[in-house]
């Protein structure tokens, strides 16, 4: 069967509508169908994006007894400091902007991640040995920080001395890419 | 060796040395690991330039000494191949359409056998996948954390101990891990088995699609199971559930062919030979059609009804008929009519080329 619009291509695509009951069908060649504006199965079809980003815009208020918040109280922008990408477009797009974003936007991910992940917000699988190493580092470098600060507090100097030489070496640890831990 | 060969052969080295653990039911094994660099903005929303840095950079750094079990990696950038060489390595599964389409400044890195593929500048920075023949799950997951440890060796990645590795998309994160498992379920669909079966693997966080086709619809009864949840597990853990599930769907798609033999041999025999012979004797085939007859002939091969011809056609064919193989093999851009013929035409070729060795 020959394209009904173009009588030159195969028509490949059937089409039936039915409008007010009224009975229309059509065969065209998917060129012709996509000219129409015709809808063809796969060629734009909703994708996870575009799922996502609906959920992610679904801010349902969870509490009970139906108080619904107003409109006056939706939080400030969040807005990623290192890629300036903010929550809004976040949520319309459904991608981060780079790897800051997640700290950026750290407060409102959870209910993000529970539905994306079936209720669950932490990792729990690989933790790469450099990453994950330096990561135990920075962790510890932030620990003695504290005490130091600490320990500078109550004039302790030379026990805070002592941590501040600690963590340079745990700096030159990361800098030298031995996260090995 | 390089683009031409990655490009002028349907089936890739690995495919070849036969159909693989549990063979007649699963045809290929995947694992895909999506990963970041720190400090670089993800791709969609990179500058040309700071993609260019990065697919530059990354690129040299992995190309400094090979990972000892996959030996040197070939690269590809999107920017240097034809549209229709790109459509070829998607028809192949070794880079996805975003990459082929979209991405700027997008490669990929592909190792001889073409069971490894590195894409860069895909969605993530790194979109590593590694391919098997047949069911091995296991194999993979070794490969792809081997492989994953190679590269962390070499680039600093975006990972965070409460989410994992974070990736452009929130469906992504914490493993970057997507297990998929290629099976042709041909009697579970002939009985009208499967669509009972599927609502309970999607509450298991599982997902079934067609490998083929579009929407509901699926082409030659392949189905892709993977796992849709990467926070919250291991990988271990979702290997498992996911190898639970496939070796449910093997049991039960067995128990529906010897059923099938049992109680309607006769049928099943015209069904395969209707197929056999349109496959060997058609002028014009269109892509729904040869994807349905494929089936049952492979269908037929496992049951035994048809003998020498090699399994494999299937997954050969099924690549070899798509519009980009088509049209490179035809050297020239085709009409969608070209193609039905052209297809038929490869079909026959293929199918008595079988028959005769």
């Amino acid at each position: 069967m020959l394209c009904e619009e173009c009588h030159q291509r195969q028509a490949t695509l059937h089409f039936t509508k039915i409008i007010n009951g009224k009975k229309e069908e059509m065969h065209l060649c998917e060129e012709c169908a996509r000219d129409k504006g015709e809808h063809i199965p796969g060629s734009n079809s909703y994708s996870i994006h575009d799922l996502l980003s609906g959920l992610l815009n679904f801010e349902q208020p969870m509490g009970n007894g139906g108080s619904h918040p107003s409109r006056a109280s939706v939080p400030k922008q969040l807005v990623c400091d290192s890629c300036g990408l903010s929550y809004e477009r976040f949520a319309k797009t459904g991608r981060f902007g780079c790897s800051h974003c997640y700290k950026a936007f750290d407060p409102k991910l959870d209910p993000i991640f529970k539905r994306v992940h079936s209720g669950n917000v932490r990792h729990a699988g690989k933790v790469p040995k450099r990453a994950g190493g330096r990561m135990q580092i920075q962790n510890q470098i932030d620990k003695l920080r504290k005490q130091m600060q600490q320990h500078i507090e109550q004039e302790e100097f030379e026990e805070a001395a002592k941590l501040r030489d600690q963590i340079h070496d745990l700096n030159e640890n990361i800098r030298d890419g031995k996260g090995d831990a | 060796m390089s683009l031409q060969r990655f490009i002028s052969e349907a089936i890739s080295p690995w495919m070849k040395k036969g159909p693989g653990p549990e063979g007649d039911i699963v045809l290929s094994t995947r694992i895909r690991l999506a990963r970041n660099l720190e400090n670089y903005p993800f791709p969609i929303v990179a500058s040309e330039e700071s993609a260019n840095t990065m697919l530059h950079y990354t690129s040299k750094e992995l190309a400094k000494d090979p990972y000892q079990y996959v030996g040197n990696l070939e690269v590809l950038k999107m920017d240097d191949i034809s549209s229709n060489e790109k459509r070829v390595l998607v028809e192949k599964h070794l880079i996805s359409p975003h990459l082929a389409e979209k991405a700027q400044h997008g490669a990929v890195m592909l190792s001889e056998d073409e069971s490894v593929s590195i894409m860069l500048n895909e969605e993530d920075h790194i979109r590593l996948q590694c391919l098997f023949r047949g069911f091995q799950l296991n194999e993979s997951l070794v490969l792809s954390n081997g492989l994953d440890d190679w590269i962390e060796e070499k680039v600093t990645y975006a990972f965070d101990e409460k989410r994992g590795f974070l990736t452009s998309c929130p469906t992504n994160v914490g493993t970057g891990m997507r297990a998929s498992v290629m099976m042709h379920l041909p009697a579970l669909v002939m009985t009208q088995q499967l669509n009972r079966i599927l609502p309970a693997i999607n509450q298991l966080g599982l997902v079934v699609r067609g490998i083929y086709g579009e929407g509901s619809e699926t082409l030659g009864n392949l189905f892709q199971i993977s796992n849709q949840m990467t926070l919250g597990k291991s990988e271990e853990d979702i290997v498992e559930d996911l190898r639970g599930v496939v070796m449910q769907l093997i049991q039960q798609e067995r128990y529906a062919r010897e059923e099938l033999i049992r109680t309607s041999k006769i049928q099943i025999e015209d069904k395969v030979f209707r197929s056999f012979g349109l496959l060997t004797n058609s002028r014009v085939m269109e892509s729904k059609e040869a994807a349905k007859r494929l089936s049952d002939v492979r269908l037929g091969i496992d049951l035994d009804l048809i003998q020498g011809i090699s399994g494999n056609i299937l997954n050969e064919l099924m690549i070899l008929t798509q519009p980009g193989f088509l049209q490179q093999y035809a050297g020239k851009g085709l009409t969608p009519d070209e193609r039905d013929v052209r297809r038929a035409a490869l079909i026959r070729e293929r199918m008595n080329l079988e028959r005769e060795e």
